[in-house]
């Protein structure tokens, strides 16, 4: 019996130490991490959306941790302890099928996009692998005061009546356009390329994508529009395309076209620089007002990303808006907002 | 509660001989009804990764699915069948009968009302915050734990009335495991210490934990039983499997936070995490340099006996996916690996074809001798050979997307490339994935037999070298 005892009573002493000081201990220590500035909790509708994310596993493809490495600056800036505070359940996840969702709230910040974008993910992302959550809305012959109807394509809406979100799909929305990042106290900007919660030397010089503030460069760039038309081909994909397409024909109702559109054409490019840096609500563009906001890019890309966008989007689909160079894009930053 | 058998504790009858074939064939059967759903499930969720719309709607999408998914692996197929193994591997190499029938029997129930209450709840959307392994409402959690401490106290009850001075080493495993798992499962329950980070720091250290410390001592207690057995000499050496025991005891505690790396958890958890993922060489390699030398020489009996093809496998499956455990923890290949498919291969390689191969292994040699029933040599064959090629073709195949995936996010490419990039992969997945569900087709036909067909004239372990069975 002796012997007995020892093994499973002594292995089990041992394991129930190292359970407390490698479970226990962290978790008493981390969970008393306060909240970082500009962090604060869900509102109850927020709240409930987030219910609405676990019920349905949302976190088994989408991660929200942003890791101190270059190919998480499309999401944001590195995640902080404080950010976490008011985070119970934790959904940090641990698989990124699906883009990281800690900052979608800002990256896209259109209620509308969101909506289509639950109802059939492949109405707005024709590779998307995202299942469609059209059963947290409700088809009706028409849409009561007040809600605003979901304007799919016409290959997604039903054949009779009108899409409008369901409880659910509303909480859920609510909760993802909450997911916005607090700037760090010390970042430079709002990209908090040098913030490393975790004080690890680890921010690389960035390859391809430059840092928000990089001095602008461009000029060299500049010299051959058609090539920063090409670069500013993925970079066109990476951040826009969700909303005006790859057609650039943009969702009618929706989101505008770039395709034919007045100031992307303008042999004046200010108001079209100045749309992707400030980004755009409310716009009259083809005599339709389009009520999404469009999110600023200014803090996240670069002088010359940004122009390399702009050109890609004048010189296709037809389009031939005079080429410009990231020193335009500059003067346009340094006007401010 | 011991049962009422009158007579000598430690030696055991032809009606205990048995209840306890009747308990370890319940609870394999059981198993065995969890692993065709449960990986029925898993070949839907494959599909779905190239065609989003199939099989639509709240009740069949993708994130309620997945967690029943992993779960009903976990805590319906690979529990159960490892506690009936171990019951059987306690009594035998104890020299003696159950210790209760009874609670045996309770604890088959407690198993499956936990595995069926789970299921329904994560269908219902009661997910406990998509906390990976510990997804179940933490009331039925409650039960599961009701079930392990019925087991610990039988299988303890079973070894204390051995025949023998010495407690035989697998039962070192399987009562360890099943000790070190009540903790677990508590430790994971207790709310006032998991609040944000300190939460995340806990789902590090159980995450890892349920399964290292639960399904790897099991199945290694298998290995210890099945392979001397399958051969008929004893473990190449008694002392490394101690050793084994006791640094994969001290070790694998530490190593959870290695799926948080790069996250804000504090960086020395996450170094000090590192540090013991690479200690864990020591106990791996240590264990299957012991298995393998155990078949130092008879390697070629592999040709005819199934079961010890499959514990092969096993060993092997051990060996690689430990050392990938260990390789993958390194920052630098972290960056490429962490967050994309490749950790899906990573967990298949690992409970598939370590652990699950184990099982099989430890299913085709014991059961037959308990129930005195065979299953078809054809049978069996066909089983291996789908599960060993189908599971490569999946590990292969996530191994390449995965890769895949992580070098687009460096590269800086549109997201969306990442997902196109690894759907041909996805599509090699799922075939992988479809054959290992036909091998469990198969592999649930051969249970039958060996529970329900017709009794065999004799069972033999080891056909050609067999000189008088051991108990």
């Amino acid at each position: 019996m002796n012997k007995l005892l020892l093994i499973a009573g002594g292995s089990t002493l041992v394991y129930a130490c190292l359970a407390v000081v490698m479970g226990v201990l962290p978790g008493i220590k981390l969970s008393a991490t306060p909240a970082g500035p500009g962090v604060v909790p869900l509102t109850p509708l927020q709240a409930e959306g987030r219910d609405v994310y676990v019920a349905n596993g949302c976190s088994y493809c989408h991660t929200q941790q942003v890791r101190p490495l270059d190919q998480d600056k499309a999401f944001g800036r590195p995640s902080a302890p404080g950010d976490f505070a008011y985070q119970t359940p934790e959904l940090l996840g641990s698989q990124r099928t699906g883009p990281d969702l800690t900052n979608v709230g800002a990256r896209q910040p259109s209620a509308l996009w969101q909506y289509i974008h639950l109802y059939n993910p492949r109405a707005v992302v024709p590779e998307s692998v995202m299942p469609a959550f059209d059963w947290m809305f409700d088809v009706v012959d028409q849409a009561p005061p007040g809600t605003t109807p979901v304007p799919l394509p016409g290959s997604y809406a039903p054949a009779k009546g009108v899409v409008v979100p369901g409880h659910r799909a509303e909480a859920l929305v609510a909760y993802l356009l909450a997911l916005r990042q607090p700037a760090l106290p010390g970042a430079m900007d709002g990209h908090g390329g040098t913030a490393d919660a975790n004080g690890a030397a680890h921010a690389r010089m960035p390859g391809a994508a430059a840092s928000g503030t990089s001095a602008p460069t461009g000029v060299s760039l500049s010299a051959d529009g058609k090539e920063s038309a090409a670069r500013g081909s993925a970079l066109f994909t990476a951040n826009c395309a969700a909303c005006h397409q790859a057609s650039g024909e943009g969702l009618p109702g929706a989101f505008p076209p770039l395709k034919g559109n007045a100031a992307v054409n303008d042999a004046d490019p200010a108001v079209h620089i100045r749309a992707v840096m400030y980004g755009l609500q409310g716009a009259v563009i083809g005599g339709v007002t389009y009520s999404s906001p469009m999110p600023a890019f200014g803090a996240t890309l670069g002088d010359a990303e940004i122009a390399d966008i702009v050109n890609h989007e004048r010189s296709s689909w037809g389009n031939h808006g005079s080429p410009v160079t990231a020193a335009q894009v500059a003067a346009e930053r340094a006007k401010g907002k | 509660m011991p049962t009422s058998i009158a007579g000598d504790l430690s030696h055991p009858r032809d009606a205990d001989d048995s209840a306890l074939a009747s308990v370890f064939a319940a609870y394999t059967v059981t198993a065995t009804l969890w692993l065709l759903f449960a990986t029925a499930i898993g070949v839907l969720l494959a599909y779905k990764f190239g065609a989003p719309d199939f099989a639509p709607g709240e009740w069949l999408t993708f994130g309620r699915l997945r967690p029943i998914h992993t779960n009903a692996t976990f805590y319906g197929w690979a529990s159960l069948a490892l506690v009936g193994l171990a019951y059987y591997v306690a009594a035998r190499s104890s020299g003696t009968r159950l210790y209760s029938v009874k609670l045996a029997w309770i604890g088959l129930i407690l198993f499956n009302v936990a595995a069926l209450a789970g299921t329904v709840a994560l269908e219902l959307g009661y997910n406990d915050g998509n906390l990976e392994y510990r997804e179940w409402p933490w009331p039925i959690r409650l039960i599961f734990l009701g079930a392990l401490l019925v087991t610990a106290w039988n299988l303890i009850g079973t070894v204390a009335r051995r025949a023998t001075e010495d407690i035989y080493l697998s039962n070192w495993y399987t009562i360890g495991g099943v000790l070190w798992t009540c903790i677990i499962a508590v430790v994971a329950i207790l709310p006032w210490y998991q609040h944000g980070l300190g939460q995340v720091s806990v789902s590090g250290f159980y995450m890892h934990n349920a399964v290292g410390m639960w399904f790897t001592p099991l199945a290694l207690g298998i290995f210890y039983y099945a392979l001397p057995k399958l051969l008929n000499r004893p473990i190449y050496s008694y002392a490394l499997g101690v050793f084994a025991f006791w640094t994969n005891l001290d070790f694998y505690p530490i190593i959870g936070a290695h799926h948080f790396l790069f996250s804000p958890l504090p960086w020395w958890l996450q170094t000090t995490a590192i540090v013991f993922s690479v200690a864990m060489l020591v106990p791996v390699l240590g264990g299957s340099a012991n298995f393998l030398l155990t078949m130092r020489g008879r390697f070629r009996d592999m040709t005819h006996s199934y079961p010890l093809m499959f514990v092969f496998v096993g060993v092997i499956g051990y060996l690689v996916g430990s050392t990938q455990g260990t390789v993958e923890a390194f920052r630098s290949l972290q960056e490429v690996w962490h967050l994309t498919n490749f950790t899906v291969g990573h967990s298949h390689l690992t409970m598939y074809g370590f652990v699950t191969f184990a099982i099989w292994g430890g299913v085709y040699a014991l059961l037959p001798v308990a129930t005195g029933k065979a299953a078809d040599q054809r049978g069996l064959a066909l089983h291996f050979w789908m599960a060993v090629v189908g599971s490569f073709i999946y590990v292969i195949s996530l191994s390449i997307g995965g890769t895949i995936q992580g070098l687009d996010w460096i590269a800086g490419r549109p997201f969306i490339q990442s997902v196109v990039d690894i759907q041909s992969y996805w599509v090699w997945r799922g075939i992988g994935g479809v054959l290992m569900f036909g091998s469990h087709v198969v592999f649930a036909w051969n249970v039958w037999r060996m529970c329900f067909g017709p009794s065999a004239t004799a069972v033999q372990l080891a056909p050609s070298r067999s000189d008088g069975a051991p108990t």
